[in-house]
């Protein structure tokens, strides 16, 4: 496997100029000759798939949900950045491309992410073009807000439900172009494999929903926009349905992955009720702004938040950051809260809480500005607790919200198999080893709007139709290997369910993969993984069949992907050998026990190839080389 | 707490289907009903059984996915919540409770409680857009648009598209989704162009999809768990009657799709 990131010449503010007019182009009349197959229908596949049909080529849009209005990036909450400097407050492209480089502590790569910056501005023009409600001021122009760890405010917002009106605005666009003939789409429809023959991407395997039916896709390009892997923890904040599935097995095919233990736990979710819970909701980090964290000050302190008075509470993140406050970035909150559980000053009924309060907010700004802002948080808060956050602090503790980690691209967003381009969460592009909150839409949306259709065209221009069509031998072979996966997964009638698989082995990947991890703790959770594999494979039950809608199939199958990959994953938190960003390697801290980066040695981007079934995959490297944001360690205090 | 539900199974779009009734024990008011209903259908795999099938993905009540209609009312007891952010302690101890797909002509089951929705999204792509491509965009701030129409613009586009008010309305009419989406776009500037060929489209593909016609009941907006305001119905209703005047007119534009 080479990497090669393909990384223009030139000053950086130049690059993407360059590279554009170096692209080769396909001749208009040409285009509706190419067929291009775009898996999800998130902000990046939606916003990919229209603009291409846009540009007049064929497309076929997948996704498993029922409309691709449903992808999971509806769920997100707070808001998007862009660096328009509509606030005067001092923002620009460069403040932009350097916070997202160091808030991602250094293991993304800078062109990349200045063009991620640079492209910020015309996604904003773009939504609200479409008609996306973003929050506007008195004068009629659009608002904005700052947003975990900005020292600006660059963040534009739709009340709580940003994801909501963006992928709204996507997905009208997409159904404009299906409207028009040229996007084929297909709902309740999953990608089971890739094919590739003579070293170059020509198509998908899918599974129809419904039906049952294994179908074949033939194209001349493929871009996987399939979403993040959060779900490895069976707890999350992301939708149920979010899978590794098309990620796994195009690894298995042949495109390298990054980075997989790069993953994100966002410090303000609602803690777990008990075993029957089924995922975790986020709080969104917006409410960081007005509200504080504290714990008691008195380990074990069992009265009620509002018994316990002003110098007993330990507002630590104030006392720990004081520049930043409430508003340190991610990966520092969740393992602040960590340690306070850690050390016994938790709260709610398991101790592992911490206090969300709002108290002086309310006091400040008054109960119906906070409303205001937070009011659907807040409702969504007392859904789903019983209680009243406006009375009483809400109790929150870190979850699993976001993978940084995932297929490996070069610059032009294609992965190591030719014709084979990677966008949103499912690619490692941009946020290193910590995102920074509201830059997944930012990046789902420059990837698909901007990056792909120009990237993807020169593509085909410079090598042309594919000839394989449905009927080459690779399509029936790989559709073989679908088939007999499924049939070995009815054929086991075990006694146990792909969830209770799935919530063993979440809880593995929580314990010794989650916010912290050390060597021994890696060493046994690859043992526990290889155990409950084997089990997994003598003792599965899916009742049912094939050929009708059968969800038990569809989890177990994505059951085992998460299986395979969570091997994967430990496999590269063990050799990270470091703490950088979301990855904290207890052996690796500051004596004051924060993460220690150790630049000499893990400075790249780790990228595993697939090596067959029980063989250790093979490690390559991607050097990274910061040239404008110098490596530094960084310091919220 | 103990439960007793009556469950609809049904094993595909042409099976009769009917109900099954299920004990249930031990039920935490923490469980958030579709939790209840995994509790269930482990339960039922673990008998050998298949378990029921039924929609559900973000369970934060924004993708519209989830879809019950439980006691007889779309997305059950609780105003303003979707299914899956239902919780068990608005249930007491002993309760009864009945569990179906949404019924509604332009809705086939498929399969227990899962429907086709397809329907919904056809509407949209007849016409609920603002027809403007990737690029060749002016400045974001160069449209102010007041507070005040953002607002209303925004509170019709947080429909969820989950078809709860089709299945609530006793003609099965789908006024109140399209009435949100024109509303949205009626309410911006951005919207103005199309404004009449919108309606025009979205309402002849409503009337060529199996749905009803709206008599006013306004079930739909007492079961919309997004509090969409049916208020959106009589703004609906002008713009197609302007719209219709419209496309009675010879015809300048040349939409493209
Ligand atoms: C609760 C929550 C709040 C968030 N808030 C913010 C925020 O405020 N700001 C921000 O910037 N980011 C936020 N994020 C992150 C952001 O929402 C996501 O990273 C982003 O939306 C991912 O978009 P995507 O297009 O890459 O993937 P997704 O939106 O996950 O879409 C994946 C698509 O792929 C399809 N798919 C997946 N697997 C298959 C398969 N095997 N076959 C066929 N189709 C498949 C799905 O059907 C879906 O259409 C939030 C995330 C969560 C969980
Ligand atoms: S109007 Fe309400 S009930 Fe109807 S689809 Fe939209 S959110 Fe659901
Ligand atoms: S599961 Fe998404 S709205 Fe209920």
């Amino acid at each position: 496997m080479k990497l090669d990131a393909h990384i223009p010449d030139g000053p950086i503010d130049e690059k993407w100029d360059r590279a554009r007019f170096e692209m080769k182009l396909v001749n208009p009349a040409n285009k509706r000759k190419f067929r291009v197959i775009v898996v999800g229908s998130g902000l990046a596949g939606a916003s990919a798939a229209a603009s291409l049909a846009e540009l007049g080529y064929a497309v076929d849009c997948f996704c498993f949900q029922d409309s691709p209005r449903r992808a999971h990036s509806i769920a997100a909450q707070g808001g998007i950045n862009a660096a328009k400097n509509y606030q005067n407050d001092g923002d620009s492209v460069y403040r932009l491309f350097y916070d997202t480089v160091k808030g991602g502590d250094f293991r993304a790569r800078e062109a990349n992410v200045y063009r991620l910056a640079q492209l910020s501005v015309n996604i904003i023009d773009q939504c609200v073009a479409q008609g996306v409600p973003f929050a506007r001021d008195y004068g009629g122009l659009l608002d904005n807000r700052s947003f975990g760890g900005a020292q600006v405010s660059r963040t534009f917002y739709a009340r709580g439900q940003t994801g909501q009106q963006l992928l709204l605005g996507a997905y009208q666009a997409l159904s404009r172009q299906i409207h028009a003939g040229r996007v084929t789409m297909h709902t309740r429809s999953e990608m089971l494999d890739v094919v590739v023959v003579d070293g170059r991407t020509r198509g998908i395997i899918t599974r129809d929903l419904i039906t049952g039916k294994i179908e074949r896709h033939a194209g001349d390009v493929v871009l996987l926009a399939t979403g993040g892997y959060s779900n490895v923890f069976y707890l999350s904040t992301n939708a149920k349905g979010c899978n590794v599935t098309s990620t796994v097995r195009a690894w298995r095919r042949g495109a390298g992955f990054a980075n997989p233990c790069f993953t994100q736990i966002h410090p303000t979710g609602i803690p777990p009720h008990g075993d029957h819970s089924s995922k975790t909701t986020l709080m969104s980090e917006s409410l960081r702004n007005d509200g504080r964290v504290w714990v008691p000050r008195n380990s074990g302190d069992a009265r009620k938040p509002d018994q316990i008075p002003e110098a007993e509470r330990d507002y630590y993140l104030e006392r720990i950051y004081p520049s930043f406050g409430n508003l340190v970035p991610r990966d520092v909150a969740s393992r602040a809260a960590k340690r306070m559980c850690d050390d016994g000053f938790g709260v709610g009924p398991s101790g592992r809480g911490v206090y969300l309060d709002f108290g002086n907010a309310i006091q400040r700004l008054g109960k119906d500005a906070v409303a205001a802002k937070y009011g659907n948080l807040f409702h969504m808060y007392s859904k789903i607790t019983g209680s009243n956050p406006y009375a009483t602090p809400m109790v929150i503790y870190p979850a699993p919200h976001y993978t940084m980690g995932g297929l490996w691209v070069d610059y032009d967003l294609m992965s190591t198999i030719p014709g084979l381009f990677v966008l949103g969460e499912a690619n490692f592009s941009d946020h290193g080893a910590n995102r920074l909150g509201a830059s997944a839409l930012m990046q789902g949306l420059a990837d698909g709007y901007f990056i792909a259709p120009y990237t993807v065209g020169d593509y085909l221009a410079r090598v042309g139709k594919s000839n394989v069509t449905t009927d080459h031998g690779d399509f029936e072979r790989v559709e073989g290997q679908v088939r007999d996966r499924i049939d070995g997964l009815l054929s086991i009638k075990g006694s146990r369910s792909p969830d209770s698989f799935h919530q063993a082995l979440g809880r593995i990947m929580w314990d010794k993969c989650g916010m912290a991890r050390n060597r021994d703790g890696l060493h046994e959770a690859i043992e526990q993984i290889r155990a409950l594999k084997d089990e997994f494979q003598q003792n599965l039950r899916v009742p049912g069949s094939g050929t009708d809608l059968n969800q038990s199939l569809e989890k177990a199958g994505r059951v085992q992907d998460f299986l395979e990959f969570a091997h994967l994953m430990c496999t590269d938190a063990l050799t990270r050998e470091e703490s950088c960003g979301g990855h904290f390697r207890e052996e690796y801290r500051t004596p004051e026990g924060e993460a220690l980066r150790r630049d000499d040695d893990f400075c790249h981007a780790s990228v595993w190839e697939w090596q067959g079934d029980n063989t250790t995959p093979k490690l390559h490297k991607e050097a990274l080389a910061f040239e404008h944001v110098h490596l530094a360690t960084r310091s919220y205090k | 707490m103990n439960l007793t539900l009556h469950v609809w199974r049904q094993k595909g779009p042409h099976d009769k289907g009917g109900f099954e009734t299920h004990r249930m024990s031990d039920v935490s008011p923490d469980m958030s009903f579709l939790e209840m209903i995994d509790v269930l259908n482990e339960t039922l795999i673990a008998a050998g059984k298949e378990p029921i099938a039924f929609d559900h993905d973000c369970r934060e009540g924004i993708c519209g996915m989830c879809s019950m209609v439980i006691n007889g009312r779309p997305h059950g007891p609780e105003k303003g919540t979707t299914t899956c952010q239902l919780h068990m302690r608005k249930f007491r101890d002993g309760d009864e409770i009945t569990i179906e797909p949404w019924r509604a002509k332009a809705f086939p089951v498929l399969k227990d409680l899962c429907v086709d929705r397809g329907a919904f999204d056809r509407i949209i792509q007849a016409g609920g857009y603002v027809s403007v491509n990737t690029g060749s965009v002016q400045d974001a701030n160069c449209l102010p648009v007041s507070k005040v129409a953002a607002d209303a613009a925004f509170d019709a586009a947080t429909c969820i598209g989950c078809g709860a008010c089709v299945a609530a309305c006793p003609n099965g009419a789908a006024m109140l989704f399209v009435a949100a989406k024109i509303s949205h776009l009626a309410h911006l500037p951005q919207g103005q162009p199309e404004r009449h060929l919108r309606v025009t489209a979205m309402v002849e593909q409503m009337d060529h999809e199996a749905f009803g016609h709206c008599t006013n009941h306004f079930e739909c907006g007492e079961a919309c768990p997004k509090d969409i305001s049916v208020e959106n119905i009589a703004l609906l209703n002008a713009d197609y009657a302007k719209g219709a005047l419209w496309a009675a007119r010879p015809k300048q534009l040349s939409g493209d799709g």
